[in-house]
């Protein structure tokens, strides 16, 4: 009796070990496939459009905000991490890729921080506010569109690019070709975004699906359980890349969505010190190259830099 | 408070969608859990042992990975056509369950195995012993455990929020574009209360109701389930 029981009891250990192999296995692959989507956007991608490197030296004349950053060698920045090409954060490395870095990055250079006095932290689009209000985070780069109700509660700088509404469908999908088409279509996005809000309120025949975040649309939209995902035309060509087979940017914008780098409301040392390092980096091409070795690799052409409306650049 | 007050509609829509997620889930949880527990104390292993598997492995789910297995596995075994509401039901319905599954069977145990060889005595088969006898004496005497599954399940179903179903904890996430996310906070917070408050308020009620007094304490001191389980009829 007894052999018997720890016999079934080895074998459940066993049977325990292999799923958890198995699991691990099956992990790793999907990790793979993400790294291998990733990668192809990334450095080691056919086009060879390496990220640029950034003067790390903290500009003459600081005050207020910037130089007490600059002084201690340490910045938080706010940011998205599931977003390929624009704010992501590898899983296997841990590391944060993006345009939206890049710009973070570029900026951290004019206070002289360098990638290891970087502190980055995700931020989902629901906490943004408060954790700028909180002084949780020290700016804010991640698809953050600068509108009068968030000024309300936080100050911008920017916009540094301008992004605008547009739905991902998949790449078999011929009926939808703008959002005319959506009369009795599915479509989702992040509960509560002003995606869908414009949606409910502008295309009131299209039937809506909420979810909190944007994957689990993507993955909808690939179960076929939704027939579009909408939202910012950048974030979508990030998710079009990784499953470029299976999925298709629809390329007919709908809204203007000028991206703009959020800090702590009327904290103008910082604003004026940040649109300074944003112009400058924009004159001095980094702007260009960061956009070649990220979003640019999505075979989209980079458009106008945007004059920065938003924060007084020192001339 | 204004802003409660002002998206009172929104609170509304979120609420109502609360209370038949927590209606339609507590009928699946509670059909299928006292189905469970009848299952758990059966003398037949076929049954007991599959209930007995389901159970652990309800428990010793986290709800949410459930609810990935339900909403974004259905679609991946090519089950279609069910909505997300119903989905979310399903998953809570089935989490629930293996709760009250255990609340059941803890009252089926408070029952004198007197009782239970008493009805067989007269000729009672396991299942008219069970529906006549023990379930009736059962079920009363766990209102109370039974009230705390069920607000537990209230409070669970803030976890479809992000599985499509637009109850009210969205409302927070459709007030963030305006900042008011944390007022709102409160409000739905507010609303819980309100709702568990009621709910306490009503099995307080029932437990006063259905109370029972239990005749002659049995000569047997065992609190064991009843002798019927376990050895065949």
């Amino acid at each position: 009796m007894k052999r018997t029981r720890s016999t079934t009891l080895l074998a459940l250990l066993a049977a325990l070990l292999l799923i958890a192999a198995a699991c691990g296995k099956s992990d790793s692959e999907g990790i793979t496939t993400t790294t291998g989507g990733g990668g192809a956007s990334g450095s080691g991608g056919k086009q060879t459009a390496e990220l640029p490197t950034y003067d790390i030296q903290a500009a003459a004349g600081l005050t207020g905000k910037p130089k007490e950053l600059a002084d201690a060698g340490k910045v938080t920045i706010g940011v998205k991490a599931d977003q390929p090409n624009l704010g992501y954060q590898d899983p296997d490395t841990n590391e944060y890729s993006g345009f939206d870095i890049e710009i973070a990055e570029m900026i951290a250079a004019d206070l002289g921080i360098g990638v290891d006095g970087i502190t980055f932290k995700q931020i989902p689009s629901k906490n943004r506010e408060t954790a700028l209000m909180n002084g949780e985070i020290d700016y804010y780069v991640g698809t953050y569109t600068i509108n009068d109700e968030r000024k309300e509660q936080v100050s911008f700088v920017g916009p540094y690019f301008v992004a605008g509404q547009d739905l991902l469908v998949l790449s078999d999908n011929e009926d939808i070709k703008g959002p005319g088409d959506l009369a009795g279509k599915n479509v989702c996005s992040a509960t509560g975004s002003t995606p869908i809000e414009r949606i409910k309120t502008e295309y009131t025949d299209a039937k809506t699906t909420e979810f909190d975040v944007y994957s689990k649309c993507v993955d909808a939209l690939i179960d076929g359980e939704v027939d579009a995902v909408t939202t910012d035309d950048a974030i979508l060509a990030g998710y079009a890349a990784e499953e470029p087979d299976q999925l298709k940017v629809v390329g007919e914008t709908f809204s203007e969505e000028p991206y703009g780098i959020g800090l702590a409301k009327d904290d103008t040392d910082l604003q004026d010190f940040i649109a300074t390092a944003l112009q400058n980096h924009e004159d001095n091409g980094d702007y260009e190259k960061a956009y070649d070795a990220t979003l640019g690799l999505s075979g989209t052409k980079m458009p106008t830099i945007p004059q920065i409306t938003d924060g007084t650049p020192a001339t | 408070m204004d802003v409660i007050v002002d998206n009172a509609d929104k609170f509304w829509v979120g609420m109502q969608t609360t209370l038949t997620l927590t209606a339609a889930s507590a009928l699946v949880a509670i059909v299928l859990g006292v189905l469970l527990a009848a299952f758990r104390v059966s003398p037949v292993p076929s049954l007991r042992i599959p209930a007995a598997g389901f159970v652990n492995l309800m428990q010793n789910l986290p709800l949410t990975v459930l609810f990935f297995l339900v909403v974004f596995g259905a679609p991946k075994v090519d089950i279609r056509g069910t909505s997300y509401w119903t989905r979310a039901v399903i998953a809570l319905g089935l989490y629930t369950a293996g709760f009250v599954c255990e609340v059941v069977r803890s009252g089926i145990n408070t029952v004198s195995p007197g009782q239970a060889e008493a009805a067989r005595a007269i000729g009672l088969g396991f299942t008219q012993n069970l529906r006549l006898i023990i379930l009736p004496q059962a079920l009363r005497s766990v209102v109370g455990p039974m009230a705390s599954t069920l607000i537990a399940l209230v409070k669970n179903t803030s976890v479809a929020v992000g599985f499509a179903v637009l109850e009210l904890t969205s409302v927070v996430n459709q007030l963030n574009e305006t900042g008011d996310a944390v007022p709102g906070l409160f409000g739905v917070a507010l609303c819980y209360l309100i709702l568990i408050l009621a709910m306490s308020w009503a099995f307080e009620v029932l437990e006063r109701k259905v109370a029972f007094r239990r005749w002659a304490p049995s000569c047997s001191t065992s609190r064991d389930r009843p002798a019927s389980s376990g050895t065949p009829p």
